[in-house]
Formats: C-alpha cells, sequence, structure tokens
C-alpha cells in the first residue's frame, strides 16, 4: 500500500501519524513533527547529520523509511535535556567547545551518547571510530573527541 | 534525496513473505538492512515498485554454532556481528570483515544476509564468505534449499536466489584445528567500497603447510569469485613467504578489477596482490603458523 | 601568551569563554533555512542539465504539471520576460539564472518546479522533459586558449576567444634579469585541482514575497546578506523590487567557508516564484546539487620558478598561471583583484625580485573560483611558494628548515614592502619555525628518518612557513561590485548596563556571538555574557560586507573596538558630569572611571549607562550609543609555521599522517579555545585537499567526484590529533593588535603535507607531487624508483 498509519515514542512521547511508504524517517522527524534538531547534509548515507537513536541504536535517519520505525522508541537531540537539565554529553560539548556552526552537533552527540552507553571508558581510538561516520568540517574532530571524553567522566561520576 | 513512489508491505512470516514476492516478482524488491536498497532508490535508480520488508519477521537474527556450522540468520545486523564474543573468538576473518563495512551507524542497520544478496562484487562478505566456503540457505514457495558459496554469485547484482526467495541463513563450517582467516581492506577512507580487499582462510597441517586454502578478492571483477589458482597452489606448499607471494601473483592475475577514482585496473591489480599476501600471512599466524 | 586585563566575570580578551550561541545548537533549536516552515509555504527543485554544453531544443513541462502537487514549471523564457535569466557575478562577469538557448556546464539549472512539497517538486522533475542537442566541450583549459577551440560566451557580442583576464604583479624586467644572472633556478609545474568546500549544510533559502506590503525577505544560506539585498535591489529594480523593502537574513548557517557567498541561480529563482505566486518559496540543494554547481574553488595551474644564489639566497621568482573558471567568472574576489591576492606569493621570504602573472579562462564547469577557505587565491600562492621552497632546498641540498630561517624577512623589516607591492604589518617567522621544530623534535626526527631509510622504511618531514594576507580590506584597493570593503558595528547600551551590538558581518560557526561580546568587553568593561551580538537581518544590522576571507576580527572586530570607544568617550564625560570634575581628572580601567589620585570616586559603566537615560548632562544629547564603520588602513598578515610528520606504506602508497604540529601567530587573541578550533578545523580542510579531495571532468564534461561516494570529505580516523601553539606578533595597525585566523591553517597545511611526502621521497630524486596525494600517485613514484612492496 502506498499509505500506512504508524506508531512510534520519540523522546518519550507518543505519535500516530500517516505517512506515505516512501518517506525517509528524517522527514518525518523534520517536518511532520517539526523536530528540526536532526539535519540533512547529503543524499548518498555518507555524511551522519540525521543520525537518532533508534531504539537506542544510532542510525542515519535518511536511510530508514518511516514505515520500517512503526513501533520503534526515537530519541533524537530534543530529547537529551530533560526537565531543563542538560545531559552530561551536551554540557561537554559545550564546555570543550566541540562545536562550530552546530550542523552535524546533533549527530555527533546521538552517536557518543550510544558510544558512551556502551563503553563507559573509550579510548580516543575507540572515539574516533564510532564517530567516523559522522562528518564535521568545522572542529577538525579534536574537540569533539574531548567532549565525548568529558562526557564520559561526567557520566562515570554520576 | 527523495526514492519514487512504491508500496510498502511488512509481512510477519516468511510464508506471507514468499507469497508477496510470488505476486510481484520481478517489480518487488526485499527489504533486509536497506542500506543498499535505499541509498539506490534516494538516487530513483534500480527499480521497485514494491517493497517486502523481511524486518517484522522473526527468528531471522542469530549468532550460534550448531553442530558442525556457524550459522548467521540472514537478517543478522553487521554491528552484532562486531560485538559478538563467538565471532571475535573463533572467527576472527568475520570480525575483520564487518568491521571495515561502511562505517558504524549503517552497519548498526545493515545486514549480513543483505550484503550477500545485494550480488554487490563490491560488498565485503562475499570475498568471505568464498574464503570460508559458506552456505547460503533460501526460502521460497517451494521450501529451502541450500547454495553452495561457490554458485551464489551468477553476474553482476545477481544471484542464485530466485525473485522470490529469501536468503534466511548462512552456514560456515565450523574449522578444524589450526584454521583460521583474515580480511584486509584498502579504502581510501573509512566508509568507502575496497579499492582492493582479500579474503583469507587457512587450515595448517602438523608441519606449518597449507592443508586448505580459501581465498577471494573484493571489487576484482563483475562477480565475486574465488582465487582457484593461487588456492590451488598453495594446498600441500609450505606456509613460506615466497609462496605466499606466488600465490599473491596469481590471485592478483585472476582478478579483472575496472578502473575508477579508487585506482587504475593496473594499480587495483597489484593491490589485490600485495593484500592477498598480507591477508595470507595474517591468516597463517592466527593459525598458529610462525 | 599575555595575561588578560579583565577578569574572568568580564571575560574580555584573553579569556576562552564558553560560547554564547551554544545553548541553542546542543538543544538542536538551531535555526537553519531549512528548518524555517512559513504559512501557505512552497517547495522548488531544480531540473539539471545531463551535459555539459548543449543547445536547448525544447522542454516539455506537460507531464510535470499533471504530478499532484506541482503548481508550476519556471523556464528561462519565464525569467526573460522579466529580464531575470541572467544576473551579473561578482566579478562584473554574467551568468544564467535559467537558459534559454544553451546549457553551459553539466548540472547547469535548466528549469525550476514549484510544488506542494519537497517529494511533489522531485517527482516533478522528473517528469520534465528537456530535448539537447550536444555540442563540443571544452574542458581542457590549455585547450580553451587554442584558436580553434569553439568559443564558448557567444552570449558576449565580439567576443573571439575563451580568454576572460590577464592580470601580473611585479617587475618582469628585473626578475627576468635577476634569474638571468642567478646561479641556481628551480622550475616546477604544480596544479591545484578543482575542490569544493562541502559544508555539511547545503545552499538554499526561503523567499517570502509579501504582496500587501511590496515587503520581500529572503532567509538565505549568504555569508554577505547586505550585499545581497544591495545586488537584488540592482538587477531587480525594475520588476518593483526596491532597498527598503528587501530583507535577507542570514539565520544559523551551518558553515560557509566562502561556499555561501555567491548569489546562485536558485535564490534569484526562488525569489522570482515568490513574487509571481505571492507566497513563501523553499529551496533547498541536495548535495549532488551542491557539489555539482556550486562555486568551487583552485583550479590553477601553476607554473612557478626561483632563483637563487649558491648560498641558497632567494633571489627572484616568477611564476605563470592559468586560471580555469568555468563558464563564468563568478569568483567572489574584490574587483580590482581578478586573481585574488595572489600577489602574496613571495610569502615569507626576503625576495627582492619578483614577477607574477595569472590569466583566467573560460570551460564548460560550474562558474566559480575561491570558494574554500582560501581568502582569496592565498592558499594557491602559499602551495606554490612554500613547495617551490623544498624544490630548491633539495637542488642545493639543504636542509629545507635552514633554507627557510636563510630566507626569511628578519623581524626588524617590518612593516615589511614586498616585491609585488604589499606592506606587511608585522611578523616573527624565525621564533614561530623555531617553536614548531622544538615542538616536533625536529632534529631526532631527522635521525629517525636516516636510520628507517637505511632499513628500507620511508618517512618524511614536511614545512610550510606560511604568511597569509587577510581582512579585505582599505576602501583605497578594496571593493566588491563597486561596494567598499568595510565593516561596521552599531551598540547600544541600556539604561541597566546591559549591551546591544550589530555587526555588518556573519558568523557561520565561528562564533562571533562570544568574541565580538568580548571585544566589546574589553573595551568598556562590560560584562561579556550582558553583550548581546546580533548579525546577519539587514533591516537592523549596520552595511558590512559580510564573514569570508578571515576579514571579520580585523574590520568588523575593529569597528566593535571603534565604536566601544566612542561609546566610552561619551560615558568620560557622562563620568565627569556625575563626579563633578573635567573629563581628564578621569582614569579608566575596563568597567569604571576614577578621578585621578582618588580611586574611592569612581563611577561604574553601569551607573555612566544609566545616568544616561535618567541623569544626562545638559547640553549633551541622552542615550549611550555609536556606530562605527571601520576602513582598515591596511590588511593584516598572520602567519605560522607548520610541521608534519608523515610514513608511506610501501606496499600500497597509502600515507599516514603521524603527527602535524601547527604553530600559528593571528596577532592578540580573543579566545584561545575559539582560536584554536578555527586552526583544528583550518587544518582538517587542509589535509583534505592535500589528501583526499578532487573534482575533475572527463572529455565530455562529465564531472567525476560529484558525490560523497567520490568527494572525500576526512572522518575523525583520517584526521590526526593535531598538536597546536601560538606566538604573538600584534598588528601594530588593527585597534586590538589582532589579525584573524579563520583559514591559516587551511592555508599552510597542504605544502606541509605534500613536502612531508616527497621529503620521503625525495633521497630517491622524487621532487613534487601534486595533490591530492593519493596512495596510487605515491604507489606510481614508489614504482618508479624500485620501493614498491
Amino acid at each position: 500500500m502506498a499509505r500506512h498509519d504508524i506508531h512510534l515514542t520519540i523522546n518519550g512521547a507518543s505519535h500516530n501519524v500517516n505517512v506515505e511508504s516512501r518517506l525517509l524517517l528524517v522527514h518525518l522527524i523534520r517536518e511532520n513533527l517539526r523536530l528540526t534538531g536532526t539535519h540533512i547534509g547529503c543524499d548518498t548515507t555518507h555524511c551522519g547529520a540525521c543520525t537518532v537513536l533508534l531504539d537506542g541504536e544510532p542510525v542515519k535517519s535518511c536511510t530508514v523509511l518511516a514505515v520500517q520505525a512503526d513501533g520503534a522508541d526515537i530519541t533524537t537531540v530534543e530529547g537529551l535535556e530533560q526537565n531543563g537539565k542538560l545531559h552530561p554529553i551536551q554540557e561537554a560539548f559545550w564546555e570543550k567547545h566541540g562545536l562550530q556552526c552546530g550542523y552535524c552537533t546533533p549527530g555527533m552527540m546521538m552517536t557518543g551518547c550510544a558510544l558512551l552507553a556502551r563503553d563507559k571508558e573509550p579510548s580516543e581510538a575507540d572515539i574516533r571510530e564510532a564517530i567516523s561516520g559522522n562528518l564535521c568540517r568545522c572542529t577538525g574532530y579534536l574537540n569533539i573527541v574531548k567532549a565525548i571524553q568529558s562526557a564520559a567522566e561526567r557520566l562515570r561520576q554520576q | 534525496m527523495i526514492p519514487p513512489a512504491f508500496d510498502y508491505h511488512a509481512p510477519v512470516s516468511l510464508p506471507e513473505a514468499i507469497a508477496l514476492l510470488s505476486r510481484f516478482g520481478d517489480s518487488a524488491k526485499v527489504l533486509s538492512g536497506g542500506q543498499s536498497l535505499l541509498p539506490l532508490l534516494k538516487l530513483r535508480l534500480g527499480n521497485a515498485e514494491h517493497l517486502v520488508d523481511i524486518g517484522r519477521i522473526p527468528g531471522l537474527e542469530y549468532v550460534r554454532e550448531e553442530g558442525s556450522f556457524l550459522r548467521i540468520g540472514g537478517r543478522t545486523r553487521e554491528s552484532v556481528l562486531e560485538r559478538s564474543d563467538l565471532i571475535r573468538e573463533r572467527y576472527p576473518i568475520l570480525l575483520d570483515t564487518a568491521r571495515v563495512i561502511a562505517d558504524p551507524l549503517v552497519r548498526n542497520r545493515a545486514t549480513v544476509g543483505g550484503n550477500l544478496a545485494h550480488g554487490d562484487p563490491a560488498n565485503d562478505h562475499p570475498a568471505t564468505m568464498l574464503a570460508l566456503r559458506a552456505e547460503v540457505v533460501a526460502q521460497g514457495p517451494d521450501g529451502e534449499r541450500v547454495i553452495p558459496i561457490d554458485q551464489f554469485f551468477t553476474g553482476l547484482f545477481t544471484t542464485a536466489l530466485a525473485p522470490d526467495e529469501i536468503l534466511t541463513e548462512i552456514r560456515i563450517p565450523v574449522p578444524p584445528n589450526r584454521t583460521a582467516g583474515a580480511y584486509v581492506k584498502l579504502e581510501r577512507k573509512v566508509g568507502d567500497y575496497a579499492t582492493a580487499a582479500a579474503a583469507a582462510q587457512v587450515t595448517l597441517d602438523a608441519s606449518s603447510g597449507f592443508e586448505r586454502v580459501g581465498l577471494a578478492l573484493t571489487n576484482a571483477g563483475p562477480v565475486p569469485q574465488r582465487a582457484a589458482a593461487a588456492e590451488d597452489f598453495l594446498t600441500g606448499r609450505r606456509a613460506s613467504e615466497a609462496n605466499i607471494a606466488e600465490a599473491a601473483r596469481h590471485a592478483a592475475e585472476a582478478a579483472s578489477p575496472t578502473a575508477d577514482r579508487r585506482g587504475s585496473v593496473e594499480y587495483k591489480r597489484e593491490m589485490a596482490r600485495v593484500l592477498a599476501a598480507r591477508a595470507l600471512k595474517k591468516a597463517v599466524e592466527r593459525a598458529g603458523g610462525r | 601568551m599575555t595575561t588578560p586585563r579583565t577578569s574572568p566575570e568580564v571575560s574580555g580578551m584573553g579569556h576562552s569563554m564558553k560560547r554564547k550561541e551554544d545553548p541553542r545548537f546542543i538543544r538542536g533549536r538551531g535555526n537553519y533555512v531549512d528548518d524555517i516552515q512559513l504559512p501557505g509555504m512552497l517547495h522548488m527543485d531544480i531540473v539539471r542539465s545531463p551535459y555539459a554544453h548543449a543547445k536547448i531544443k525544447s522542454i516539455n513541462t506537460e507531464r510535470a504539471l499533471k504530478v499532484p502537487g506541482v503548481l508550476a514549471v519556471i523556464t528561462g523564457e519565464t525569467l526573460a520576460k522579466y529580464n531575470l535569466h541572467w544576473m551579473p557575478t561578482l566579478m562584473s562577469d554574467t551568468q544564467m539564472v535559467l537558459p534559454t538557448e544553451k546549457v553551459m556546464y553539466q548540472a547547469q539549472e535548466v528549469a525550476a518546479v514549484i510544488a506542494t512539497d519537497r517529494y511533489a517538486a522531485a517527482d516533478g522533475v522528473e517528469a520534465v522533459e528537456v530535448e539537447y542537442e550536444p555540442l563540443p566541450v571544452v574542458v581542457d583549459p590549455f585547450k580553451a586558449l587554442d584558436p580553434s577551440a569553439p568559443v564558448l560566451r557567444t552570449d558576449k557580442k565580439d567576443k573571439k576567444d575563451n580568454r576572460i583576464f590577464h592580470w601580473q604583479a611585479g617587475d618582469r624586467a628585473a626578475t627576468d634579469k635577476a634569474f638571468a644572472e642567478a646561479d641556481v633556478t628551480v622550475t616546477q609545474d604544480m596544479y591545484l585541482p578543482r575542490i569544493h568546500v562541502a559544508s555539511i549544510e547545503t545552499c538554499g533559502c526561503v523567499a517570502d514575497f509579501d504582496r500587501v506590503t511590496g515587503k520581500l525577505t529572503v532567509y538565505m544560506t549568504t555569508q554577505a546578506p547586505h550585499a545581497v539585498r544591495t545586488v537584488f535591489a540592482l538587477v531587480a529594480g525594475h520588476v518593483g523590487l526596491s532597498e527598503e523593502k528587501i530583507r535577507i537574513v542570514s539565520p544559523d548557517i551551518g558553515g560557509g567557508f566562502g561556499g555561501k557567498v555567491p548569489v546562485y541561480p536558485g535564490y534569484v529563482i526562488a525569489t522570482a516564484a515568490s513574487v509571481v505566486i505571492g507566497k513563501p518559496v523553499k529551496w533547498v540543494e541536495d548535495r549532488m546539487e551542491n557539489l555539482q554547481a556550486d562555486s568551487f574553488a583552485r583550479d590553477y595551474h601553476i607554473h612557478a620558478e626561483l632563483a637563487a644564489k649558491k648560498d641558497g639566497t632567494m633571489t627572484a621568482l616568477r611564476i605563470k598561471t592559468l586560471a580555469d573558471h568555468g563558464y563564468a567568472d563568478a569568483a567572489a574576489n574584490p574587483s580590482k583583484f581578478p586573481a585574488g591576492l595572489f600577489s602574496i606569493c613571495t610569502g615569507s621570504y626576503d625576495l627582492k625580485n619578483a614577477f607574477a602573472e595569472v590569466d583566467g579562462v573560460y570551460t564548460n564547469k560550474p562558474p566559480g573560483g575561491i570558494a574554500y577557505r582560501c581568502s582569496f587565491r592565498v592558499t594557491e600562492a602559499v602551495h606554490c611558494i612554500e613547495r617551490i621552497t623544498d624544490v630548491l632546498a633539495q637542488e642545493l641540498k639543504m636542509d629545507p628548515a635552514a633554507l627557510r630561517m636563510k630566507n626569511f624577512i628578519p623581524p626588524e623589516k617590518f612593516p615589511y614592502k614586498s616585491a609585488l607591492g604589499w606592506e606587511y604589518d608585522s611578523g616573527n617567522y624565525p621564533a614561530a619555525l623555531r617553536k614548531a621544530m622544538d615542538m616536533v623534535g625536529y632534529e631526532a626526527l631527522r635521525k629517525e628518518q636516516a636510520e628507517k631509510r637505511a632499513r628500507g622504511e620511508l618517512m618524511g618531514i614536511g614545512i610550510s612557513s606560511f604568511t597569509e594576507i587577510v581582512g579585505a580590506g582599505p576602501s583605497k584597493q578594496f571593493d566588491i561590485l563597486g561596494l567598499k570593503m568595510f565593516d561596521s558595528c552599531e551598540i547600544r547600551v541600556h539604561p541597566t548596563g546591559k549591551a546591544l551590538a550589530r555587526f555588518g558581518t556573519k558568523s557561520q560557526g565561528q562564533g562571533h556571538e562570544t568574541t565580538y561580546a568580548q571585544i566589546i568587553a574589553e573595551e568598556l568593561g562590560i560584562p561579556a555574557a550582558h553583550v548581546q551580538v546580533e548579525e546577519g537581518d539587514t533591516d537592523t544590522a549596520p552595511y558590512g560586507l559580510g564573514t569570508y576571507a578571515s576579514r571579520s576580527t580585523p574590520t568588523a572586530g575593529a569597528a566593535g573596538a571603534m565604536a566601544a570607544r566612542k561609546v566610552r568617550e561619551k560615558a568620560k564625560k557622562i563620568a565627569a558630569h556625575l563626579l563633578e570634575c573635567s573629563p581628564d581628572d578621569l582614569v579608566w580601567e575596563p568597567g569604571k572611571f576614577s578621578v585621578k589620585g582618588a580611586p574611592g570616586r569612581s563611577k561604574t559603566i553601569q551607573d555612566i549607562a544609566l545616568a544616561a537615560y535618567t541623569n544626562h548632562p545638559q547640553g549633551m544629547e541622552a542615550g549611550l550609543e555609536a556606530v562605527s564603520y571601520y576602513d582598515p588602513p591596511n590588511l593584516t598578515f598572520p602567519f605560522g609555521s607548520y610541521i608534519a610528520v608523515v610514513d608511506i606504506d610501501r606496499g600500497t602508497g597509502a600515507v599516514k599522517v603521524r603527527r602535524f604540529v601547527a604553530v600559528d601567530d593571528c596577532g592578540n587573541i580573543i579566545n584561545p579555545m575559539i582560536v584554536d578550533g578555527q586552526i583544528h578545523g583550518g587544518l582538517t580542510m587542509g589535509l583534505a585537499p592535500a589528501l583526499l579531495e578532487e573534482i575533475s571532468y572527463d572529455d565530455d564534461g562529465n564531472i567525476i567526484g560529484g558525490s560523497f561516494m567520490d568527494y572525500l570529505l576526512p572522518t575523525a580516523m583520517e584526521t590526526p590529533s593535531w598538536e597546536t601553539a601560538k606566538t604573538v606578533t600584534p598588528s601594530p595597525h588593527h585597534p586590538f593588535g589582532a589579525k584573524g585566523v579563520g583559514e591559516s591553517a587551511t592555508v599552510g597545511a597542504p605544502p606541509a603535507i605534500a613536502n612531508a611526502v616527497v621529503d620521503a621521497l625525495s633521497h630517491v630524486g622524487v621532487r613534487h607531487v601534486d595533490i591530492p596525494i593519493t596512495p596510487e600517485k605515491v604507489w606510481r613514484l614508489l614504482k618508479e624508483h624500485g620501493l614498491a612492496e
């Protein structure tokens, strides 16, 4: 069929939407649900600016159909802050100057969050590998690595 | 960036999925991880009026040794392969391979079955599965059949799978003692297809000679093929640097890469040689050869 | 590094203050063009030519108009009715908005589809049927100069060739004489291929024409909103657009790097569509459109020669360059500089004679030339001099560091007049190079290299000691389309002592909301946290020429300081009034005026601000604000020394950057953390062209490298862990001694890496390798010299 009723949870909120088969998840998030923190930077699944957590795993939402996410639990950058309190990774990116233009930042942070959920003390090499699907043109990656290391430390102390 | 319109189906059982594929024939495509198919559709390439998503069918994601086989469910994500202790300890060639497929985010969606079924000689698993002498299990309207990997890849972007068949499992023979493998890939950057890559799986005899060799190259021709001449050369010979170098030369000679931005035919052939030697050397080391 | 003059609470110059713009970005609450949704907004997508050169025989829109959601298809014919089918470029050439006769490059805009949503627009584009008649393609710029080559710009009356301009600088005769008399001369051809800036956000706009008020608002990814507004007013005045009723808004921009300076046809078409339809129209390009049609950078074919005495003293430099500009010169150079600031090519060296010439030529490729963090061709100039310096070192069998030390302009010679006419403001090149050498452990590395060579292992050490020229620029010489390149700041201090400051520039990630606040904090003692900085809305911001070519700190930053000083002058008078003394009796420290000799008698800037509205002196206007339009007296000359260490895989030719040390001098530093961030990013955009990036064309004009599949951006895995340090040599003419730093690293890094690779192979006689240094290029050299595994 060409249209489907789907249900998903985004940042803890329940959504029922009627979508075209071909609607990309990133467009569902940005256009239908008006969560514009997730960005689009390419058309060949390279840049990772569209990274969200889908059932806890970081994925490129431009290469997932909205219908494939029926029943899924999705976290976008807007879901990091809880009750007015920034997530440690947001604090860390701010503190360590891990962003400049801010466009790749949501994707970087979602990937970083997922890494830190699996690995409490990643090495620099681990971090660089984990973010190798997220492109940045501004920062040269060094401060992003430092931000994720700092976030790891904050989380360990919690 | 925007795919053309298509109809999407999400069957919840294999019979339902097979029925849909039978019904729609060539105008349907199986959607597994979607990391090969969706990028094509977004570029408006690859005709698909119907997508049959096998993502809702239970029982297609597993990694386990059972009897004399390692069995990998067709819809197992690459990232699961990457994180599996079983794979890391007993099949490091598969860890080598999974780790260099695209990037970590793509690997959270991409599936092993999809990587094979796409029939793309640039994908990484075909060479590894050839080296491992794996078998592919397919389910269709007439039931299940087992396809040896040497019969699986039939042409560019074509496999032995019928339009109404689904790849449900990959079986790899549990290796005997003194067996190990390695996959070595040269890429321009993380996320790229191989400029050249080689998969080697070797079994050594008591005197460190090659009892059995599986060797295959990635992106070295229109159809993934084993480097048979190189394998034959090595079988029964000592695992010496000179023999490995000679075998690598055979493998490169049999390769027919195409020129593109990754390199000229000459360079790619030479890299096939260099990497075949490196893969063999690493496999021998892991098998306890030195 | 000097300690900051102000407290952390005030956070003036020198504080690594956390950025004020980040709270919205870390929450995903940035406001980029594609985030903007207006009521009734339509979507535009563009039909593009598959041919590099072809006549358009017909455009059939019938099928497209039947696609559900498609409202209109705009062609060149539509725009021709309003004489908007061609537009001026920033270099006073012309380019098509939409063609009426022929297309001149692959991916050129041919028609635009307007639809209710972006999916329908994409379907509409598929359904437009265009019939082409291919024409002979010119892709080789040398062949383009052939008398028998087809003339591409048939739209230009009486044009008989494909030449665009000839530019030269220096004394040709004196330079030729120096070459004739030289002990040693070296020659090297170098090609810097076409590359693309590929910021993660592509280009786009939302054009919103209000039929009732007649006001046009365009939200646009532009680095120069005021210039765009004026150009729109001049170009479209005849269809009723009037400058006071045009508002260009640069919202948050996801990276610019020069790629968002040109006015792209998409912006103009979307604007025309909105005016005609009376609804907002959004156009956001895909990545492939961005790479294939938007302004490129480099594409310089350089023939360089360097003359020297046998002791290594450089005596003359001679350069001849062919510049491939695509089918229109749409580079955003200052108008009198068609080759940008290429004449900085004498670099850091005391060259008494130099002559440089550049010839621009048309080909069937997208127009442009300088959009990639290059300060107007400074990347090209620096690559040239730093590469040929190493070629000379190799020829003389001299250590490249020693050769540089020998030829550096010594610190005591500043301000220094170069042979090509620039007055370098300040510099201390030996100190920077020495610091880099110490940091990297140069002597130990040379030893290691010798040991490795004996074992057949390949490692190389490459140096780049660059001098940049930024901060365009003084009104005497600099203008873009006649608009002088001053910049501006307007400060208003509120009764409660907080301030609002607006600037004519536009940050795309450089942190102006923080650094400009810090400048004002330094000058007025108002905490930077209390200074609200705004840019990018032409309705409110004072006129400026925008942010690119590292000009913001040198021009608008300076304007900020000057405006703040005007505010301080008035504040002094108010303070004198409050303290009942003469203004001459007052001393200033950041944040307050005190009576000389009676420090207890003082007034804070906050006291003064309140008084400006509640108790101002009679005869003086109330309020506390000032505007400055700053015309810089000169450019600024940031510099540095970079050292790259590379290891080469003898089997594959792959180059691994083991270490990269960067010592930068950008004068006085506003925010060290932000400066380091600029350098890390710049280095990565130097590594990328050195090893990975290239756009090329086959003989039919088909682009190779037109998507991220083949246009390779480095990931965190390819990028080394940068090691950075500073020296500080203030600019004597800048109000607070700063120079600008955004592009230094992009300029300095590629030759450091190229020099390192050549150095790794110099013992077998390799002299040069063109960037990008792909593994295959290296492998061929290894094979040629018997070094391949």
